[in-house]
């Protein structure tokens, strides 16, 4: 519940302004709260008097907490590979591992998975709880769910951490509920609150535009999805020691009412410029189609898709539905790089809303270095060549 | 078929903007919406409805405001609407939501099939589907992409993947979670407006569901919020300078997180 | 401004509104560019109940008059002219049967018309009969039991497109006004062919074809009405329809006004946006007036009709006359204001100005437009 202190409010209206809900108001000079409310707690947050406070009930904390310890990763195993976020789950892992001085675990669910273990401890991993039959072959939510939660039940894991991958973001969420405990999707970033050693979950909202930090203090585990290629791998070593054990589960809990026919592997070529998360972009800058090829190159080496001014577009050096701006599409990846792209506003309103822009252009005073995060002002004929290299170097 | 569309009024994520250095959401301009995710979970709902025979009704946790979603629903082939609605409520994450639909859903009687989008644009989430199907013990599939067939029993489907698709088969009753991909949603017709102005929407708080104090709103939830804060990356301008080598090297390393 | 509409009104401008702004806009360069009769965004507006909306509801129809017809073509119209024309020849094309068909011929065709399921157009114009439309010279003889039609109708929207047909044709031509009739004729009547679809100014996402009657068979209940009643019909069907072509009109010029403010407020010259310039700015007010003053004649013009008077061409003409002259100035200021950039086919208000031309002179030229406002103004004078 909302509680306003009616003397230290003001009525100066901020909480009002605040408010995106249209909960709040100043009535005769004093905060009044009506049934709109969320309980966001933007209002909270901005009163100057801090007469706004939001009313929390004793919550029962679950009477087991301090047995559970430990970090547990899912490591995601599928079509004979592990994907690359369990390698990044390990490596944040490791950290908030070594913070907490605890194990780090891994489990890993499949099958066919010779080897695949050892891996897991060479980036890693302290104990790996292996579940290998030959009924985890397909992906099912259900089955993956029984397990997860049983082993995570026998070892009590304070914090469990999983990909937010298609995998990962429909089946932990069943985990947490049939654990009763919070889980936090998609975060950007972990970390242990020294005072306590609660996991401190932050994570985009609102399409990105909000940023939150989220904890679970009440139960156990601490659940989160962690998205993808943004935490950090660790190097590994082979010589690294770890425990391997092989986890038998229950029959019963190899069930799964959805029956997963096959899966159906799909080329990623009929990319739509306007839900990448990466587009390289190249304009009148390029010179020539062959000049323009540079930007294909480097749209290859960084995973994204190829944009174009509509310049580039006009000398055919490229399609249209490549083209973004007033005349061609808006666009807002988490990352844009202008390459020869003078910046002219029509251009800018198709992709300024970008989480990162990056510009690289010869003219110091070419617009675009206004809306850019990074510039560099530079012949992008030298610039680009090494950048690709240098990208293709660090992803390995 | 009887088929539950769960459905969430947001405010358009892409203009809700923080304040960096007040940290305070601004408020102007932001539209109330349907979550853009739950107008195809409706839209398939309604076809499936048209073309296998029953009943679509939706359901909406929200305050009062929130059953304009639901008259727009009811516009676009919903034929019954339901707002679970309690100032108690308020502040619910996504544990005191499954909650709290799964009692309103089981008050509100049998079912053959639950649709829920994939993600709400405030919360961005994608844990109530899943949750729902959890506590209510159906079985579920995530991210579907289309529906191919309805026989005996079972709904056959593609689920989305990181890779491909999964050719998937999902017994009734159940639940699934659509990706937009799956429709175009319809464009509200000018019978479904009239019929959408005159329903009356069935209300339920929390005692009439049945619900637990101590399991709804901010009281029962398991995790909450310790801070808001903008996005750092945005306002940076930093020029690279130095040799090319030095800008690319320079280049590459604050571009780490993309790669 | 707030013209006062009643909620139901306001649904029907939603709704229209939505299918414009998700469907039509997106969608509106490429049907020009590629002259493509738009079916699906049809579909979608049959599916928003939106044909039946002038069709008595005993036939499946929404049961509203012309005011509701144009409040849907105003939000079409700031769309794309070609689409709305699609939308709108239908109804012209179903007038007739409304206005004038048994009540069998009306249960027959209204509730597929109404559903969408079945298109309309309206077959008058003639290669050598356009503004004079008794010089028409496609002729039906009655053979038994069949009309015989023989004839080539010019310029005919929707030809091609449409399933069912309205057709004046000359039963006596010694009878003078009363020597024509009005049939309908399905697609698939035999002796019935199209000309190939026409290259146009604008409106390209319409389609206009030939109508060709050879020996063209059809059955004699296809008569609507009597015979000899066809020019009077099409009279009352054109006054019925002028209305929505003037809001056409309106939503043309909307749409028009709104990218040229836009593009002032942006547009950076001589150190200010081009709309802090009194020269953009009177332009800009003058276009604001007109839509206005436009819109408001339509509104009163429809409102009028549909309070069913005595005399209706006098309103009907004028909003014609005035909206559609209006649009074509509107529509030719904005790309002036847009400049080089309003002449490049990658902005969208060159189209408009294309657009805007067949307004001033489809159903009735704005010179005939005139001439009947003159004979009315001697009438009500005596």
């Amino acid at each position: 519940m909302l509680r306003i202190d009616i003397e230290a409010c003001i009525g100066c209206g901020v909480c009002e302004e605040v408010c995106t809900f249209e909960a709040i108001e100043v009535v005769d000079g004093v905060a009044v709260v009506n049934e709109k409310c969320t309980l966001c707690g933007s209002c909270v947050d901005s009163c100057e008097t801090g007469a706004i406070s939001i009313e929390t009930k004793e919550k029962t904390v679950q009477a087991d907490l301090g047995d559970w310890s430990g970090i547990m990763i899912y490591a995601e195993f599928r079509h004979g590979k592990l994907a690359p976020v369990s390698f990044e789950l390990l490596g944040i892992g490791r950290e908030l591992a070594d913070q907490q001085q605890v194990p780090l675990s891994a489990i890993l669910l499949g099958s066919g998975m010779d080897g695949v273990a050892r891996e897991l401890v060479s980036y890693g991993a302290d104990i790996v709880y292996q579940v290998d039959a030959p009924a985890l072959e397909l992906f099912t939510d259900e089955m993956y769910g029984n397990i997860l939660e049983d082993v995570i039940r026998e070892h009590k894991p304070e914090v469990v951490l999983a990909g937010a991958t298609a995998i990962g973001r429909s089946f932990i969420p069943l985990v947490a509920t049939a654990l009763a405990t919070g889980l936090t999707a998609d975060c950007t970033q972990l970390a242990i609150r020294p005072e306590d050693g609660v996991l401190l979950q932050t994570r985009p909202a609102f399409g990105g535009n909000i940023m939150a930090t989220i904890e679970c203090p009440y139960t156990r585990p601490q659940m989160a999805t962690v998205r993808p290629r943004v935490m950090k791998t660790a190097a590994p070593d082979p010589d690294r020691k770890g425990e391997i054990i092989n986890y038998q589960p229950k029959a019963e809990r190899l069930q799964s009412r959805v029956r997963v026919l096959r899966n159906v592997l799909e080329e990623q070529d009929q990319v739509n410029i306007t839900e990448g998360d990466i587009i390289v972009a190249g304009g009148r800058g390029l010179d020539n189609e062959k000049g323009f090829a540079l930007i294909k190159q480097l749209a290859d080496a960084v995973g994204g898709a190829v944009g174009a001014s509509r310049a580039a577009v006009d000398s055919a050096w490229i399609a249209y539905p490549h083209q973004v701006g007033q005349t061609g599409k808006t666009v807002n990846p988490k990352l844009y790089i202008a390459c020869g792209i003078s910046g002219a506003i029509q251009h800018v309103v198709g992709m300024q809303s970008s989480e990162t822009i990056v510009a690289i252009n010869k003219d110091p005073h070419a617009p675009i270095f206004d809306v850019a995060t990074y510039g560099i002002v530079g012949d992008l004929f030298e610039v680009v060549p090494k950048l690709i290299e240098k990208i293709r170097e660090r992803r390995g | 078929m009887k088929i539950i569309v769960c459905i969430k009024q947001v405010p358009d994520a892409k203009d809700v903007r923080l304040d960096p250095k007040t940290n305070t959401m601004a408020r102007e301009g932001v539209a109330s919406i349907m979550n853009p995710f739950d107008r195809h979970a409706l839209e398939e709902g309604v076809r499936l409805k048209e073309q296998h025979g029953g009943t679509v009704t939706v359901v909406s946790m929200g305050p009062p405001q929130a059953e304009a979603v639901l008259r727009d629903a009811v516009a676009c082939g919903a034929d019954e609407a339901v707002l679970v609605s309690d100032r108690a409520f308020a502040g619910a994450d996504t544990w005191a939501t499954t909650y709290t639909l799964a009692k309103a859903i089981e008050k509100n009687g049998p079912f053959d099939l639950i649709i829920c989008g994939k993600q709400a644009i405030d919360g961005d989430t994608a844990q109530v589907g899943p949750g729902l199907a959890k506590r209510l013990n159906i079985p579920y599939v995530s991210y579907v992409r289309k529906i191919t067939a309805f026989e005996n029993g079972f709904l056959s489907l593609h689920r989305l993947m990181d890779d491909g698709y999964d050719e998937v088969e999902i017994p009734l009753p159940g639940l699934l979670t659509v990706v937009k991909e799956i429709n175009e949603p319809r464009v509200p017709s000018l019978k479904g407006k009239m019929k959408a102005k005159s329903l009356s929407i069935n209300t339920l708080n929390a005692e009439d569901i049945g619900a637990d104090a101590n399991s709804i709103g901010l009281p029962g939830s398991t995790t909450q919020v310790v801070k808001v804060f903008a996005p750092v990356f945005k306002g940076e301008r930093t020029m690279l300078e130095g040799t090319v080598d030095e800008q690319v090297e320079q280049l590459v390393n604050k571009l780490e997180p993309y790669l | 401004m707030d013209y006062f509409l009643t909620e139901e009104q306001r649904m029907i401008v939603d709704i229209s509104r939505q299918i414009t702004d998700d469907k039509i806009i997106p969608q509106r360069a490429e049907l020009d560019e590629k002259e493509e009769f738009p079916n699906a965004i049809l579909d979608d507006i049959a599916k928003a109940d939106l044909f039946g909306l002038f069709i008595p509801e005993e036939y499946g129809g929404f049961g509203g008059g012309c005011f509701d017809v144009v409040l849907a073509l105003e939000q079409f119209g700031r769309g794309c002219v070609g689409v709305a024309t699609s939308y709108a020849a239908s109804a012209l094309g179903a007038y007739p049967i409304l206005l004038a068909g048994s009540e069998e011929m009306k249960q027959k065709y209204m509730p597929e018309i109404a559903a969408g399921k079945k298109k309309a157009a309206f077959a008058l114009t003639e290669a050598n009969a356009g503004s004079d439309a008794s010089g028409i010279q496609t002729t039906a003889v009655l053979d038994g039991d069949e009309w015989v039609l023989n004839g080539t109708k010019q310029w005919i929207t929707n030809g091609g497109d449409a399933q069912i047909y309205t057709v004046v044709a000359i039963t006596d031509r010694s009878k003078g006004p009363r020597g024509a009739s009005l049939f309908v004729v399905e697609d698939t009547d035999a002796g019935f062919s199209y000309g190939q679809k026409e290259k146009k100014l604008g409106i390209r996402a319409s389609s206009t074809r030939e109508l060709i009657f050879r020996d063209c068979r059809i059955p004699k209940d296809r008569l609507i009405g009597k015979v000899g009643l066809g020019f009077i019909v099409v009279m009352k069907t054109l006054d019925l329809s002028r209305p929505g072509i003037a809001s056409l009109g309106v939503g043309l010029g909307q749409a028009a006004l709104d990218e040229a403010v836009v593009y002032a407020k942006q547009r950076v010259q001589f150190g200010k946006p081009i709309i802090a310039f009194q020269a953009v700015q009177h332009m800009l007010a003058d276009m604001a007036i007109q839509l206005e003053a436009a819109r408001a004649l339509v509104y009163a013009a429809a409102k009028h009709i549909d309070a069913h008077p005595k005399d209706m061409s006098k309103a009907s003409s004028m909003c014609k006359v005035c909206a559609t002259d209006m649009a074509m100035k509107v529509t030719t200021d904005a790309v002036q204001v847009l400049a080089g950039y309003g002449y490049m086919r990658e902005y969208p208000v060159e189209k408009m100005m294309r657009d805007a031309k067949i307004l001033q002179i489809y159903e009735g030229t704005n010179q005939i437009q005139r001439n009947v406002i003159g004979q009315e103004l001697n009438k009500e004078y005596t």
